[in-house]
Order: structure tokens, then C-alpha cells, then sequence
């Protein structure tokens, strides 16, 4: 038993769909989002419509990209253990243990990396602070969004924080998160091929497929 | 004696008609009122009707720490007559740039209005209320602006701060602000204030203020940073004469180009205009002649609070990132991040080989 690999079905489709459409809409918001902040194009005759369609590309994504935020957060609650809420929040001895271990594993003071079937302790905290900066995107987007649209429900999502922060800021600072998660991307890729690698555990494929191999030792 | 003191004004009702302003320029400047406030044009005849038979109203004008530039805007109303329409609408009783009065009689007139006029009149204050070290970096007569706008501003019946200055603490109050400049509603809390922001306020802002007070005998609906809808409510950016240009992606990137002699749009150059929220499309200044977009210059936000710390660089459109250099932008500190992480991972790459390799090489002895 102890070296048999088993087939784990870790990644509900939910959690798949909205990993792909988050990708997708991560990427659209940056291409357009970095033009609206810094218009690359030049428009050659009036008759184009650049900022107005970089625009309106940029708006739906975001529409998408919080429908699926929100798709996502709904099934932290409803999903399996692997896509729960409860990974945000690692505060056992044994996660706190694990933390140390993977922190130290990529400094390279140990070899072995802790294991977990869905999450380990590290990405969840990861996890939880992309969370929240995908939330302040979203609601600081809305803060610039309901600008020129009159009504309570611009207010409630995001207009509300002008009175907060100065308008500067706050598009400062939406133009930064994006750096910031472009940044995470990158190492989240990084990380997920090299844990692929190492511990031949299936990860990249996993998030097409929803099922990770890992040995019986491990499962206990 | 002091001249103004001598005749009542509350008995005395204003014909318009015997006056230098003909029928005509007074039923226009009318029209363009109710525009301005956002009224249908059949309020026109009922402003008319209101201004014809309103009592003067006190008005003193009080003047702190700032550049006159609002009584400047005031001087240089143009629109047909209305300085003249303003100077007899209004009692002005004390203006210290424009007065006959001078020093102890002058500071007296003031004090009259105060106590004989309680709760009847209004004032317009002009520059920023220093509050650091008791208020000793602005005193007129002896007495500090603090001191005066609170009795002042405290006893009137309203109170219409005009330029950033005055409504937000402006540019006297930019980082570090050394006189721990306010604007008037900060220093008197409990005061009726009106803010109409802008470096300077545009003084057809101030007219309509207060024909819609003679007309209606209240102040207009205002926003939660004190400033009235009819003027305030609206974005610059939205009300644009160069907005098709921005949504067809047709910019100005240089000082004097093709697109900036085309009168492009001017986001690239810094423009504030997504950020502002004044009426200069539309009234624009100087008679309607023009406004600094029009003139071939962004926005620089003059009428939002802080702008001189918030708006800056003008030129530029973000603002520079917090604990960076000051020339640092935040594209930079955007690429810098990137190639942090990037060198970071490849780092971790190498490191990662080196160690592996010494673990196989020890996993063979």
C-alpha cells in the first residue's frame, strides 16, 4: 500500500472553470487595462473607436472576472474539502509547522517539501491575501466605474471608497494589483510546474482534469 | 460715517428697469441662470419676478490666506452686467479689496453687519483658516482668522466658501502645510457652508448660488464634500469637448504635435478631467470664451480637495507611488516587480539544480 499511487479527484469542475476564466479574464484586464492607463495604440482616424472599445472590453471582463470570483467563493463553501474556505485560515500547529517546512523548502533548507492533496498551508494564505487583492481590484474598479454613473448601486460596489481615498489613489493603486498579481502569476506557474516536476504528483494536469496521483503513504 | 450704514436696504426693492441694464439683458441673464441651475426655461420669468422684488441680502467678503484670485474672478464677470447685477442684488458691506472703508472703520462695518443683521446675512470667504500655533499666521485688525470666521461665518445665515482654498484648505494647506491650513467648514463646524472649490471659482457659480437662494429662499442641493449639484454633479471628462477624441484613442503625447495642434485629447499630457467634477465645459470663462482644455491644457483637478499633494504630478497621469523616488512612476516600480520575480524564480532555479545536484551526487557515494 505504501507506495501505491492513487488517483485523487482534488479539483471540482467548478473550481477548474473558474481557474480558466480567471486566467482568461486576468489577462484581458491587463492588456486592456494597461492601455486605458497608458494608451499604446494611436489612433490613425477619427472614425476609430480604440479607448471606447479597450473600454468596453475591459468592463465586461470585469463584469466576468467578479462573477466568477463570486462563483468561486460560493463553492469555498459548498466544494470538497480541497476547494474549501478553510485553507484561508491555517492556524493548527501542524499548518503552522507545515508553513515553516515550505518556506523552508524553497530556501532550500530542506528537501522535502510538506505535502498536501489540495492546498498546502502555504498557498492558502497565499491564497487568501490574492483573494483579498482581487477584491480590492474589483471594488476600486467600481470606485472609478461609478464616477459617471449616478446610482445606489455603483455606490454600494465601489463607489463608496472615494470618500475613502483620494480618486489618485485609488487608480494608483488598481494600476499596481495589477503588477502585483501579473507578478503572482508568474510565480504560481513557476511553482505549480516545479512541484509537478519534483514530486510527480500530476499538478499541472490536475487543473484540467481535477485528479492529482498521490501515493498511499501520503493520502493518510 | 460709514456711507453703506446709511441707507437701509431692506426697504428698498430693486428696479431692475430704472437701472443700466435694459429688459432684455436682464430676462437673458435670467435664462442663463435657470440653465445654469439646471432649471426648465420657465423659471426664468419667476427668477426674474423673485430678483425684481427681493430685499438686499448683507453680504460681507472675507479674505484669508490666499491669492485674491476669486475676487479677481469676481471683478471679471462679464456676463451682461452681472457685477453690476451682483454689486445691486447684493449690500456688499465689507470687501477689503474693493471697500472705501479702511482699517478700524472698515473692521467696524464688519462688526455692524455681525450684530445688527444676526442670522441674516451672507458671507463669502475667500483663502484657507490656518488653526497651527492659535492662528497667528493670518490676523487682520489683531485678530486671528480663526477668530473672525467663527464669529462671523457662526452668526450668518450662510456662509459660500469660494475657491479650493477657502472650501478645502487649497494650496495653503499642501504638504507639509506649515500654518495648519483648513478650509472654512473644518474650522467652524456648526457654520452653514457652501463649498465652491476651483482655483479660482467661477464667479457665474457664485451668481446662481445666490439667485437660487433670492428665488427659491434656500441655498442649492449640495454633495456630501458641501458642493452644489447644479455645478459640482457633473464630471469634467463626461462633458468634454475633446471626449470623442479620448474614446477613439486620438491623443496629444507631446507638447505641440500633430494631435496637441489638433486638439486631441489631452489624457496622455496628464489631463485631471477623469477626475475633476466642475462645471467648466459648459460656462466655461471669460464670457464663456474658453477653458484650459480648450486653450490646449489639461485638467489639473484645481476644484477637488488636496489637489495640489493628490493631483500632482499635473503632467502625468498616476501619481508617483508612495516611499519610491520621486521620479519613479508607477509603470517602473510595475517592471521593476516584474523583473524582481522573474530574477527571483530563476535564482530559485539554479539554487535548486546546485542543490539537487549535490543530493544525487551524495545519494551515489
Amino acid at each position: 500500500m505504501k507506495n501505491e499511487r492513487l488517483r485523487v479527484y482534488a479539483w471540482e469542475f467548478p473550481v477548474r472553470f473558474t481557474h480558466w476564466i480567471n486566467v482568461l479574464c486576468v489577462l484581458t484586464l491587463s492588456i486592456t487595462g494597461f492601455y486605458i492607463g497608458n494608451p499604446f495604440i494611436h489612433a490613425i482616424s477619427s472614425k476609430q473607436y480604440i479607448m471606447g472599445w479597450m473600454r468596453f472590453i475591459h468592463f465586461i471582463a470585469a463584469y466576468t472576472f467578479m462573477m466568477s470570483i463570486i462563483i468561486r467563493l460560493y463553492w469555498a463553501f459548498m466544494g470538497n474539502r480541497y476547494a474549501s474556505y478553510r485553507v484561508w485560515f491555517p492556524f493548527s500547529s501542524r499548518k503552522l509547522r507545515d508553513i515553516a517546512d515550505a518556506i523552508k523548502f524553497y530556501l532550500f533548507i530542506i528537501r522535502k517539501p510538506p505535502y498536501a492533496v489540495g492546498h498546502t498551508a502555504l498557498a492558502g494564505v497565499v491564497y487568501f491575501i490574492l483573494f483579498l487583492i482581487f477584491l480590492f481590484q474589483i471594488v476600486s474598479g467600481f470606485a472609478m466605474y461609478s464616477l459617471n454613473h449616478s446610482g445606489k448601486i455603483w455606490i454600494l460596489l465601489g463607489g463608496w471608497v472615494t470618500g475613502v481615498m483620494h480618486l489618485q489613489t485609488i487608480r494608483l493603486f488598481h494600476h499596481l494589483g495589477m503588477y502585483v498579481i501579473l507578478a503572482y502569476a508568474l510565480l504560481h506557474i513557476y511553482m505549480a510546474w516545479y512541484a509537478d516536476l519534483k514530486e510527480r504528483n500530476g499538478l499541472m494536469g490536475s487543473i484540467f482534469s481535477g485528479y492529482k496521483f498521490v501515493t498511499g503513504k501520503e493520502w493518510e | 460715517m460709514d456711507p453703506v450704514l446709511e441707507k437701509d436696504p431692506s426697504t428698498e426693492t430693486l428696479s431692475f428697469l430704472n437701472k443700466k441694464v435694459s429688459r432684455r439683458d436682464f430676462m437673458k441673464f435670467c435664462t442663463a441662470m435657470s440653465a445654469l441651475l439646471a432649471l426648465p426655461a420657465s423659471f426664468a420669468p419667476r427668477m426674474a419676478e423673485a430678483l425684481t422684488n427681493a430685499k438686499k441680502p448683507y453680504l460681507v467678503w472675507l479674505e484669508f490666506q490666499d491669492c485674491a484670485g476669486d475676487t479677481e474672478s469676481l471683478l471679471r464677470a462679464t456676463k451682461p452686467t452681472v457685477a453690476q447685477i451682483i454689486l445691486d442684488i447684493l449690500s456688499v458691506d465689507y470687501h477689503e479689496t474693493i471697500m472705501a472703508p479702511a482699517g478700524f472703520q472698515a473692521e467696524k462695518s464688519l462688526m455692524d453687519v455681525v450684530k445688527n443683521n444676526k442670522g441674516k446675512y451672507f458671507v463669502v470667504v475667500e483663502g484657507s483658516i490656518p488653526l497651527k500655533d492659535g492662528g497667528v499666521y493670518c490676523c487682520i485688525g489683531g485678530r486671528s482668522a480663526v477668530e473672525i470666521v467663527r464669529e462671523v461665518c457662526g452668526n450668518a445665515l450662510a456662509t459660500i466658501a469660494v475657491g479650493t482654498c477657502a472650501a478645502y484648505g487649497g494650496i495653503p494647506a499642501a504638504q507639509p502645510n506649515p500654518t495648519g491650513a483648513v478650509g472654512v467648514k473644518e474650522a467652524v463646524p456648526n457654520a452653514t457652508v457652501i463649498n465652491l472649490p476651483g482655483c479660482p471659482m467661477n464667479v457665474e457659480n457664485l451668481t446662481a448660488c445666490i439667485v437660487h437662494y433670492l428665488t427659491f429662499g434656500s441655498l442649492p442641493l449640495t454633495d456630501k464634500l458641501g458642493r452644489p449639484y447644479f455645478a459640482y454633479g457633473k464630471r469634467i471628462h463626461d462633458n468634454c469637448e475633446r471626449r470623442a477624441h479620448f474614446d477613439a484613442g486620438q491623443f496629444v503625447r507631446r507638447w505641440g504635435d500633430e494631435g496637441h495642434r489638433r486638439g486631441w485629447c489631452l489624457y496622455e499630457m496628464g489631463c485631471k478631467g477623469p477626475e475633476t467634477f466642475h462645471n467648466c465645459p459648459t460656462i466655461k470663462w471669460n464670457e464663456g470664451t474658453s477653458w484650459p482644455v480648450q486653450a490646449g491644457h489639461g485638467c489639473v483637478g484645481c476644484a477637488e480637495p488636496y489637489f495640489w499633494d493628490k493631483m500632482s504630478p499635473f503632467y502625468k497621469r498616476l501619481p508617483n507611488p508612495p516611499g519610491f523616488g520621486v521620479e519613479s512612476t508607477a509603470d517602473k516600480v510595475g517592471a521593476g516587480l516584474a523583473v524582481a520575480t522573474a530574477a527571483g524564480l530563476l535564482i530559485h532555479g539554479i539554487g535548486r539544480a546546485i542543490f539537487e545536484g549535490k543530493k544525487e551526487e551524495k545519494g551515489g557515494e
